[in-house]
Formats: C-alpha cells, sequence, structure tokens
C-alpha cells in the first residue's frame, strides 16, 4: 500500500468497514463514523502526547549521533535508541550504526547532557539514559532540542503540531497515537449527540522500527499506561448494557487488555507497564472493535488485528484497500474493525 | 473547582498578578506551572513557592510564539498532570508610551494581538481538549476594562482584550454541555509594572495590590460553578465590597 506523504487535513480520510463476524468489508468515510456506531457503545482514545523525542548529539569520540527516546523510565531517566549519522531522511535500517557505547558514556546536547547508565546487550544501540537535568529544566530542554521521531516515507520534516491528536494531554508517546490522529471535536462531539461514549487511557505508545533486527524483533517493548477511573466506569456500563467497547488504535489495545491480562479479566484504575503481545488465537477481553490504519507487512500492529480478525478476511480487505487507492502509515486512511452485531 | 491537588498553567507568571496567583494556587495545593519570557525571574518565582512548601515548575516561553502552545502545554502536562485549570495572564500593552491609533504602526497592532489573542488562542487549544475528554476544565482569560471603554492611546491593547473576551464567551458556547468552562477576569486597576509602564504617573497607593487581587480571583475559582461559561466579572467590585 501506498504511504500517505504526510500530514492531511482532519476528518477528510476514507474508512473501510470491517465485519469480521458478517466476514464483509465496505467502502464508507470516517466522518461517517457517529452513524456507524450506536447510542451505548464507548469509544476509547489514548491521550498520550507525542514526545519531541529525536535529539541531535554529540559522542564522547566527538561522532555525531541521534538519540530516539523510546519511553521515560524515571525522573530524568529514558530508554532510548541510538544512531549514527544523518536523520529521518535514510531509511532506519541503512543507519550508519553509533559509536559502541557504554555505562558512563556521556552524550552532549546543546545546553544538556546524557549519561548512559545500562545497556542492554543482544543490541547494545538501545540503552537507558539519564540526563543532567529535571523538572522543568529537562522538558524545556526536550522540546526546544527535540524533533518527532519520523521515518523517510515522508516528504517533508514533521512539526510537533503534526503529531499530536485534538485530545493529546500528558507527553508519553514516543510516535504518534496516528489512529486517532484524523478525529476532529467536530466529528467526536458527534459521536457524544448520538449517545456514543467517549473515554481515555494514556499509553506511552514505542517506536515503530529501529532498524536493528534484533531489537526490532523484540517490538513492542514493555510499555507504561494509565487508565483512570472515569474510565473503567464507562466500560463497565457499556459492556453491561450490551454497547460495544471500540479502542482507537492499537495502543488503547494494549492498555486495556494488557491491563485486564494483568487482573484477571478485570479493569483496575492506575498505572501499569505492559508486555502483552496482542497476536492471532488472543481473547480480548475487553474491546470490542477498533478504529486503526492501515499496517504494514510483518509489523507487530499487524499482528495485533489478527486477533480480531481472521488472518484470509484481513487479507481480502487489504487487497480491496491497495486496490481502491486507501493510504496506509501514520497519516493514512481509517479501517473500522467491528462487528455489526 | 476543587483547587487541592488540581493541576495549573499559569502564563505571566513571573510578576504581578500572574506571579501572585501561582502562589495564591500553589498555597492552596495546586500543582502549578508558570510561563513567563524572563527565564531567571520566572525560576525566582517558581523558588519562592516550592521554598513555601508548595509545588511550582518554570517554563520560558513566549505565547506570542506560534511554536510555543504544544510546547508550554506537553510540558506543563508532563509536570503537574493533565491540566485542569489554565490562566492566561500574560499580555502586552503594546507599544509604550501609549499612543493614538494614527500614530501606531499597524505590525505593532499585530504583534498585540499575537500576544494576547491568538497565543493564548494556541494554548487553550492544546489543552482543552484533553479537558474536553476529562468532561472537565476550567480557562480564565485575564481581561481589561480597555476592553469596553474606548479609551483614547490604548487602541492596540483595548482591541485585543474585546476579541480575547469574546473568544471566551464563544469557546463557552462551544463546549457548553461538556464540562469544560470559560470566564474572563478584569482585575482592575493594579500596583503592576504593567501598570507603571502604561501610566506611569500613577499614584501607587490608589492602585490595588495584585496579591490581594489574587486571592479574589481564585476565591472565584474555587465557586465558579455556577457562573455562566464565557462570562465577564469585574474583581474591582469585589475587592471594593469586601
Amino acid at each position: 500500500m501506498i504511504a500517505a506523504p504526510g500530514p492531511t487535513p482532519r476528518a477528510q480520510e476514507r474508512l473501510l468497514l470491517l465485519d469480521p463476524r458478517a466476514g464483509r468489508f465496505r467502502d464508507a468515510r470516517l466522518a461517517d463514523l457517529p452513524t456507524l456506531l450506536r447510542p451505548g457503545d464507548l469509544v476509547v482514545v489514548n491521550d498520550a502526547a507525542t514526545v519531541p523525542g529525536s535529539l541531535p548529539a554529540v559522542a564522547p569520540g566527538g561522532e555525531r549521533v541521534e538519540i530516539r527516546l523510546l519511553g521515560e523510565a524515571g525522573a530524568g531517566q529514558w530508554r532510548a535508541v541510538l544512531f549514527g549519522e544523518g536523520d529521518w531522511h535514510t531509511r532506519t535500517e541503512e543507519r550508519p550504526a553509533p559509536p559502541v557505547l557504554g555505562p558512563g558514556d556521556t552524550l552532549r546536547l546543546d545546553g544538556l547532557t546524557a549519561t548512559i547508565f545500562s545497556v542492554w546487550y543482544p543490541a547494545p544501540r538501545l540503552v537507558e539514559l539519564r540526563f543532567d537535568a529535571e523538572g522543568g529544566r529537562l522538558w524545556s530542554a526536550l522540546y526546544r532540542l527535540g524533533r518527532p521521531i519520523q521515518y523517510a516515507h515522508l516528504a517533508a520534516g514533521l512539526a510537533l503540531s503534526d503529531v499530536q491528536t485534538v485530545y493529546a494531554s500528558r507527553p508519553w508517546a514516543a510516535e504518534l497515537p496516528s489512529a486517532g490522529r484524523p478525529l476532529s471535536w467536530e466529528l467526536l462531539l458527534g459521536l457524544k449527540r448520538r449517545g456514543v461514549a467517549l473515554a481515555a487511557v494514556t499509553h506511552a505508545a514505542g517506536v515503530s522500527s529501529t532498524g536493528d533486527p534484533t531489537i526490532d524483533r523484540a517490538l513492542p517493548l514493555p510499555e507504561r499506561y494509565e487508565i483512570p477511573a472515569e474510565t473503567v466506569d464507562p466500560v463497565g456500563k457499556a459492556r453491561a448494557a450490551r454497547g460495544r467497547v471500540v479502542a482507537v488504535g492499537t495502543s488503547v489495545v494494549r492498555a486495556l487488555e494488557g491491563c485486564a491480562a494483568a487482573h484477571d479479566g478485570r479493569l483496575v484504575a492506575g498505572r501499569g507497564t505492559t508486555n502483552l503481545v496482542v497476536s492471532p488465537g488472543f481473547v480480548p477481553q475487553v474491546v470490542d472493535g477498533l478504529l486503526t490504519g492501515f499496517h504494514e507487512p510483518g509489523s507487530s500492529h499487524l499482528g495485533l488485528l489478527r486477533a480480531f480478525v481472521p488472518p484470509p478476511l484481513l487479507d481480502a480487505a487489504y487487497s480491496h484497500a491497495e486496490a481502491q487507492g486507501y493510504r496506509g502509515h501514520e497519516f493514512g486512511d481509517s479501517n473500522l474493525i467491528l462487528a455489526a452485531a | 473547582m476543587r483547587i487541592p491537588g488540581a493541576s495549573a498553567l499559569v502564563t505571566g507568571g513571573s510578576r504581578g498578578l500572574g506571579a501572585a496567583l501561582g502562589r495564591v494556587l500553589a498555597r492552596e495545593g495546586a500543582r502549578v506551572a508558570l510561563v513567563a519570557r524572563g527565564a531567571a525571574e520566572l525560576e525566582a518565582a517558581a523558588a519562592a513557592i516550592r521554598a513555601g512548601g508548595g509545588e511550582a515548575h518554570a517554563l520560558a516561553g513566549d505565547i506570542g510564539d506560534p511554536r510555543a502552545a504544544a510546547a508550554l502545554a506537553g510540558a506543563a502536562s508532563a509536570l503537574v498532570g493533565p491540566i485542569d485549570l489554565l490562566v492566561h495572564g500574560a499580555s502586552t500593552l503594546g507599544p509604550v508610551p501609549l499612543r493614538l491609533l494614527l500614530d501606531t504602526d499597524p505590525t505593532q497592532l499585530e504583534r498585540t494581538l499575537a500576544v494576547n489573542v491568538v497565543g493564548p488562542f494556541r494554548l487553550t487549544q492544546a489543552v482543552a481538549g484533553g479537558m474536553v475528554l476529562r468532561g472537565r476544565g476550567l480557562v480564565v482569560h485575564v481581561t481589561s476594562d480597555a476592553s469596553v471603554v474606548a479609551y483614547p492611546r490604548w487602541g492596540a491593547y483595548g482591541v485585543s482584550k474585546a476579541a480575547f473576551d469574546h473568544l471566551a464567551r464563544i469557546w463557552g458556547a462551544e463546549l457548553d454541555g461538556t464540562g469544560v468552562r470559560f470566564l474572563s477576569v478584569d482585575p482592575g486597576e493594579m500596583d503592576t509594572q504593567m501598570h507603571a509602564d502604561a501610566v506611569p504617573e500613577a499614584d501607587p497607593a490608589t492602585l490595588a495590590d495584585p496579591a490581594v487581587v489574587a486571592e479574589q480571583i481564585v476565591g472565584l475559582i474555587r465557586e465558579s460553578e455556577p457562573l455562566t461559561s464565557g462570562a465577564r466579572l469585574e474583581v474591582a467590585a469585589m475587592v471594593a465590597a469586601s
């Protein structure tokens, strides 16, 4: 499928409606969403804002490196992947490796330093860093120096505003929780008027690719999430009233199902970390359907969809979408996977 | 709204009314992120709050910079949590000494609108979506009587504040029923650097203490539920009556 080359106006996108139980799919528009859902359904979004996680730095030997922040591991501490010289214009798998670095090595940024304190030895580009600042000083510096993590399929550099949803809150996501990117408030308030409830989780979505096969095979890494009490109640209400719980994006599936898997199938309000990998054969406990994009073959996102859609049906739907010119990747079209009955 | 434990973002937080609001909110138990252009003065304001046992973070930034909103909203919510209260205290008088419209450079009017209207609009937009999802939130516009009275020589500022008042009304109308509310608050004439820049000949003894006005505004925030969203309120009348 052709990748969408960059951000497009919201709520213009096409939507493929895929009913896994009926074994059917049909073309629709994202703007039809309120009529595709029913009063009593619940839409759950990921309200994580996207971190400006690509940071230029200089290694102790003077080599230029790119730090890509994967997630916050504590105050002033981050898990990160290092790349050699260059930037997003080069495909990740063709990027030169960074110099070999170990605990105690310090990377210099403009007005900031980051010291490596642990290394993941199967692939030493995956590190944990400690910045020499925290609080307001660190966050101001990250927003001053950082750019959104992005890939070579896009035509131009992204602004931070390009990678935020209209409900973005805390900056926890390494990459845009992209399923929610095309949603406008016109559409979301339209859902509420229709009697569809809205709720949020915050999930620290990680990166989709590092270019290092050892790390990429391990994706998604454990990711932290927070489920507020204000979301646990409507999930219970929707299920009791036979409403459907629709996750906006694979990160929401991971947060809700990861939380349920850790608590005997029940949702519990609070923070957690999940290493749940949703794949064919997984039986969702909370989520009935999802609004998502079109994902690349072999990605963990596509594997997750196979827990909701029989693989032959998913393949047929993707062939149709490709023939009809649907766009893939983070600024592409939408796919609603939901059984009508 | 309930202030203890609330997450607050206050612009114009390094001096005058903004700094006083930050102090009172933190004293009442809010987690406060302060924004202003001058990093040193802002850090001192935040440090003073922390020394008093409150929680405050300094985020230097220029509200008039189009790139500032996403960064300030993101950094603030990383530090204090999803924002419950946004106070737009930052503003610029425009060209000083204040001058007639015939003598005002149009680019100065543009800059005044950028800081007093467009910048706050961007910041509200970056924060209010999350508030609507959570079903609660309050946005306070600090305004001026120059928004309703056509004072000669206050053209750039007065026009920007009139637009700012109307912005709060339209936000209020559009988000009616979502739990996210808007208020414009006119603090009256206060003994601040801004007032001295505008009216250098004024006698400070005739002006209100921003610390006193801040207490009134925080009282209003606490009891804001019954107020019409988007309404414009005058604090001067409350201070005089109390």
